[in-house]
């Protein structure tokens, strides 16, 4: 079930096992038959916890989706709200509470289980609302990070960076630093602290005073981590507003993959059996898992889409050739063979019929005439052309009134490339944006604003081609087949956050403080003291293991970088990945919109 | 700033800014094409029986996951259980053996809204309703005991075990002293869930005045405040707090924010009349401002418009019924309907185009493209004709576009003009190139035989013979410019 998880240098495998027994420990608590009420976004992350057969063998009978008004008639003893702390849900759970047939024999007990924290506001809110007593438990369940792949972990908190740059709260800081401390507890303490930012700086001051106020907490384990890097997202505001060009990228740009899954339109999918004609064409979407576990996948999700093509037409010649041979099978012996091999090849056959319907559907968007003028722009900007002025593809996009997204994507991108707008620039896009979409939308502008993505110069400096330059950004000469640089998850444009790893991981950041310095945030290193046995005496060749972790999101062509940074011949180092949350351009920027319809409660 | 389609080529060729393309077009199709048929005819070889090898039902839940069993176990209890086991014993990849559910626990159906429940409640439901809720507290003990206080807990052990889960008394802190500690620790520890909890009781025993201004010295704990007002919708309070706090533009916005919960638009309209004079930015006070006359001036529109509709009257209403109100659409939208029902009016009226031009200062370009497709979608040539017409002191008339005429041409196409109207703008589209292919995609075949003949070129006019009609008229013209 969860192979891939330990697939990868670090066995992730551990943390998840953390998280079920957590799981099992407090459905013990709650004695006899349980319904559970799930905060529906909770499913996805749990479902990479935990399987249905798990909570089953714990007395879990039913199972049902938070939502207003009376609870299913269910006959179990227990209750129990798996829920986010929010305010809105504790308004639903009151309702179902409140509703709750009191004549009914047996009664039913009710449990809150909070993910991944109580919350005194919550509890304060249903206190207000005259049913904090009807709770019998009320737990937290500290999901901080969960495994998503061997070398991926996730917090899947949608808000972090909303709630770090806007509002700032630094609540899901506290609990990144939680995450890094379980961590730390499985796979033993990270000597070497970098970070940049101030979320970074924050997170390693608690980090470190976590482990003065527990100093039971000293473990004995050997590190498996040897540096720790703690990135801000605001550090590299340009990255996510650009389209992704990987395989994993562009699937999630056009289809969004959530915990891991990804619903496509089922069409290309049909079955294609003889006798059915078109008579029971799917109108479901179809739903794939998309992970390392799957061969094909782990071999062709990092690669940029103009190199998948000539991948899958490979696997395909290969496969075809497996199957030819079953006529060259004469003896007994040889067909068994054959036949032994029949469910890999099928597995194989059909992993590779569903990518190449997916990568046919991304095809057709990518060679659109749309996709193409938007990506010139981005590529302008991003290269530091015509920065400075009103773009006629953006303005053309507004007068036909694109999506909204689409278009602010564009622009933060701008703005971002050249340090700020000219304030009559901004003030044009502002314009045209307010009437043709709307003047409530005011208040998004102002967030992105606040949050940085879109602002006027000041000073009159801009810094990006400095930025550029120095680090690298910006690759003339990029190899999209067999790629010899970062740059290639953006054909040309390098990840300025991946940039930042790997020049920490060679030559060090004494190189580049001038850069440091124009970027926001303070740049640090921590030393965390091990007992003298645990110290690492390295293997001459033997891969150092950096976790890098992105406060605020990271893309998927980030961690595409990453990997290849990892698989590079003497590169020295390996990378495992944590982030707040996945994220790309739109979901970002989604996430920092003002809600325009009133709440829905 | 637009660079001619041809620069625009040769740029892209021959400089270091390589797009997204498929380098070798074909070459990658056909490759795509081959693992596609490569895949299919080895269907015909292994019957497609892996239904047995992954149990994952067709919308692709892993069979046992969770948000598959929610579904599972939610059915059970509503819809029949035959249907259900017959298609797990499959437990196929095919779509059709899973019942589709109309399930009651979708999304969309959490997200509805509170205020249609009532239907679905029982008269005795709505009429305890008003008595559950001094009912409820008492509903049952918390057999659970949570309540572990001892009374002596320092600032600092207090925030401890607060950040453990465990819930404290915080009463006995009653000095300002100890309060102003115990927000400190909180702060301290960044941890939010207990700097709110210190900060609601805070909030409770102090004075404003006091709060406020002890927050004014602690950031972060006044950004939680912030933070926390905001989500538990204490708009006075949070107003009060940010202009104590001198943060004017934000009570400007905080302020103006609050319009988006007035449904009635008349009260809407007040309120963004009062909108006006709060300390917005300058920029953004004329967009209040235009947000409010625009409100103003939907409601006598819709007014108006209504009323004309309803007698029926009114050939434009009769014809094309409006298929929704007015009322809150964005500017150029409105422009748009105001160009679609109202664009003879003179300028006088509120509801007519010019009117809305001047008054909201919209520029030539955003006008002329607005205009154009609502009288494009509504067929009327002259009037897109008169668009474009300028007469200069002589008298003289002359077409000219903003927009370009390429944009033109594409904007009538989509609204189907007949390709007299779409020849006559692709003729006035100045670049050679881009009017050739536009002529050639829309086949105005007038204009690629023009275009040709002023271009000396015989060849690609030649070519074009075998485009157009035997025996036609454009035949004859080519005919005659050859042998000319």
């Amino acid at each position: 079930m969860a192979a891939h998880l330990s697939s990868g240098r670090v066995n992730l495998t551990a943390l998840r096992e953390a998280g079920r027994r957590e799981l099992r420990e407090f459905l013990d608590k709650c004695a006899g038959s349980k319904a559970i009420v799930w905060d529906e976004y909770l499913t996805g992350p749990f479902g990479l916890i935990a399987q249905y057969s798990l909570l089953k063998e714990h007395e879990v009978e039913k199972m049902f989706t938070l939502k207003p008004g009376r609870l299913p008639q269910a006959d179990v003893k227990n209750v129990i709200f798996f829920v986010r702390p929010r305010l809105e849900l504790m308004d639903i759970i009151t309702d179902n509470v409140l509703r709750e047939d009191r004549g009914r024999s047996p009664q039913r007990d009710f449990h809150i289980l909070f993910v991944p924290r109580r919350s005194l506001l919550c509890e304060q809110w249903l206190k207000e609302q005259g049913v904090l007593g009807s709770f019998i438990h009320r737990e937290q369940y500290s999901l901080d990070l969960i495994p998503f792949d061997g070398d991926l972990l996730s917090m899947e908190s949608e808000s972090t960076f909303k709630e770090c740059y806007l509002e700032s709260d630094q609540t899901s800081l506290y609990h990144a630093a939680k995450g890094l401390m379980t961590l730390q507890a499985l796979y033993g303490t990270i000597p070497q602290i970098f970070g940049k930012g101030e979320c970074a700086r924050h997170v390693a001051n608690m980090m470190i005073r976590m482990k003065r106020e527990f100093p039971g907490s000293q473990n004995s384990i050997f590190p498996v981590f040897d540096t720790l890097l703690l990135l801000d997202r605001n550090v590299d505001l340009l990255t996510p507003l650009a389209t992704q060009l990987t395989y994993e990228g562009l699937i999630d740009e056009i289809y969004g993959i959530q915990n891991t899954y990804v619903k496509l339109p089922p069409e290309k999918f049909a079955p294609k059996k003889q006798g059915e004609g078109g008579k029971d064409l799917p109108t479901e979407p179809k739903k794939l898992q998309l992970n390392s576990a799957e061969e094909l996948y782990a071999e062709i999700r990092d690669k940029n889409f103009n190199a998948v093509g000539s991948v899958l037409s490979k696997k395909a010649k290969i496969i075809s050739a497996a199957f030819e041979e079953r006529h060259h099978a004469k003896t007994v012996g040889e067909i068994k063979q054959f036949v032994s091999q029949l469910p890999h090849m099928q597995a194989a056959r059909s992993s590779l019929a569903n990518h190449t319907s997916i990568a046919e559907l991304i095809k057709d968007i990518t060679t659109s005439e749309d996709f193409f003028d938007n990506l010139t722009v981005e590529q302008e900007f991003m290269s530091g052309i015509d920065t400075d002025k009103v773009n006629n593809y953006i303005e053309d996009c507004i007068a036909q009134k694109h999506p909204l997204i689409k278009i602010l994507r564009l622009v933060c991108l701008q703005s971002v490339c050249n340090s700020g707008l000219k304030q009559k620039v901004l003030d044009h896009y502002k314009r045209e944006i307010l009437q043709t979409y709307g003047y409530e939308h005011i208040l998004t502008l102002n967030n992105l604003e606040k949050a940085g993505l879109l602002k006027p110069q000041t000073g009159g400096r801009n810094n990006y081609p400095t930025i550029r330059k120095t680090l690298r950004l910006w690759m003339d000469d990029v190899n999209e087949q067999n790629p010899n640089d970062i740059s290639y998850v953006y054909s040309g444009y390098a990840p300025l956050s991946v940039r930042l790893a790997q020049l920490l991981a060679r030559p060090g950041w004494r190189s580049i403080e001038e850069v440091l310095k124009m970027l926001p945030g303070p740049h640090f290193e921590e030393r965390q003291q091990l007992p003298a046995g645990l110290q690492k005496k390295r293997q001459h060749g033997e891969n150092r293991v950096t976790l890098v972790f992105f406060l605020g999101g990271v893309t998927y062509a980030e961690i595409a970088a990453l990997r290849f940074l990892s698989q590079m011949e003497d590169g020295g180092t390996e990378y495992v990945i944590a982030t707040t949350k996945l994220i790309n351009g739109t979901s970002w920027i989604k996430s920092l919109m003002e809600k325009l319809e009133p709440a829905p409660f | 700033m637009s660079r001619a389609r041809a620069d625009e080529e040769e740029y892209w060729h021959s400089s270091k800014f390589r797009a997204f393309t498929f380098d070798d077009e074909e070459d990658e199709l056909s490759q795509l094409k081959e693992s596609k048929r490569a895949v299919n005819s080895l269907r015909d070889i292994v019957d497609d029986d892996d239904d047995d090898l992954e149990r994952v039902s067709w919308s692709g839940e892993p069979v046992g996951s969770i948000s598959w069993s929610i579904k599972e176990t939610a059915s059970s209890s509503t819809s029949s259980l035959e249907g259900r086991d017959s298609s797990l014993q499959k437990g196929s990849s095919s779509y059709a053996a899973f019942p589709k559910q109309v399930s009651s626990y979708s999304l969309s159906s959490l997200f509805k809204g509170r205020n249609k429940l009532p239907s679905f409640q029982s008269l005795s439901d709505a009429l305890s309703d008003t008595g559950v809720k001094n009912y409820a507290p008492e509903l049952r003990r918390p057999k659970a005991e949570y309540k572990d206080y001892s009374s002596d807990w320092s600032p600092k052990d207090t925030v401890r075990r607060m950040q453990r889960g465990k819930v404290c008394s915080l009463e006995r802190f009653r000095s300002l002293q100890d309060k102003l500690v115990l927000l400190d620790e909180a702060v301290a520890r960044h941890d939010g869930n207990v700097i709110t909890a210190v900060l609601i009781f805070l909030k409770r025993t102090l004075r404003r005045e006091i709060l406020f201004r002890e927050l004014e010295v602690r950031q972060v704990a006044l950004c939680h405040l912030i933070h926390f007002l905001k989500e538990t919708g204490e708009q006075k309070l949070l107003l009060d707090l940010l202009r104590f706090l001198d943060r004017t533009e934000e009570v400007a916005l905080s302020q103006y924010r609050e319009h988006l919960n007035i449904q009635d638009v008349e009260k809407r309209r007040e309120f963004l009349k009062g909108c006006i004079g709060l300390p917005f930015s300058a920029e953004d006070t004329s967009h209040i401002q235009d947000h409010y006359t625009l409100l103003e001036r939907q409601i006598i529109i819709e007014a108006n418009d209504r009323h004309l509709e309803t007698a029926g009257q009114s050939e434009i209403f009769r014809k094309y019924p409006r298929k929704a109100s007015i009322l809150n659409m964005p500017l150029v939208t409105t422009l748009f309907y105001s160009c679609f029902y109202h664009y003879t009016e003179a300028e006088g009226t509120f509801s007519s185009p010019t009117n809305l031009k001047k008054t909201f200062k919209i520029p030539d370009k955003q006008y002329v493209l607005t205009a154009l497709a609502a009288r494009a979608k509504l067929r009327a040539w002259d009037d897109v004709d008169a668009l474009f017409t300028t007469k200069n002191w002589l008298g003289y008339t002359k077409k000219k576009a903003p927009i370009g005429f390429h944009r033109v041409v594409e904007i009538l196409q989509r609204n189907n003009a007949p390709v007299q109207v779409l020849q006559e703008y692709v003729r006035l589209v100045e670049d050679v190139e881009t009017r050739l292919n536009l002529a050639t995609k829309y086949k105005c075949h007038d204009v690629v035989i023009e275009t040709y003949r002023d271009l000396k070129d015989r060849i690609q006019l030649t070519a074009y013979k075998c485009k157009v009609e035997r025996g036609s008229a454009e035949e004859e013209k080519i005919n005659s410019i050859l042998n000319n």
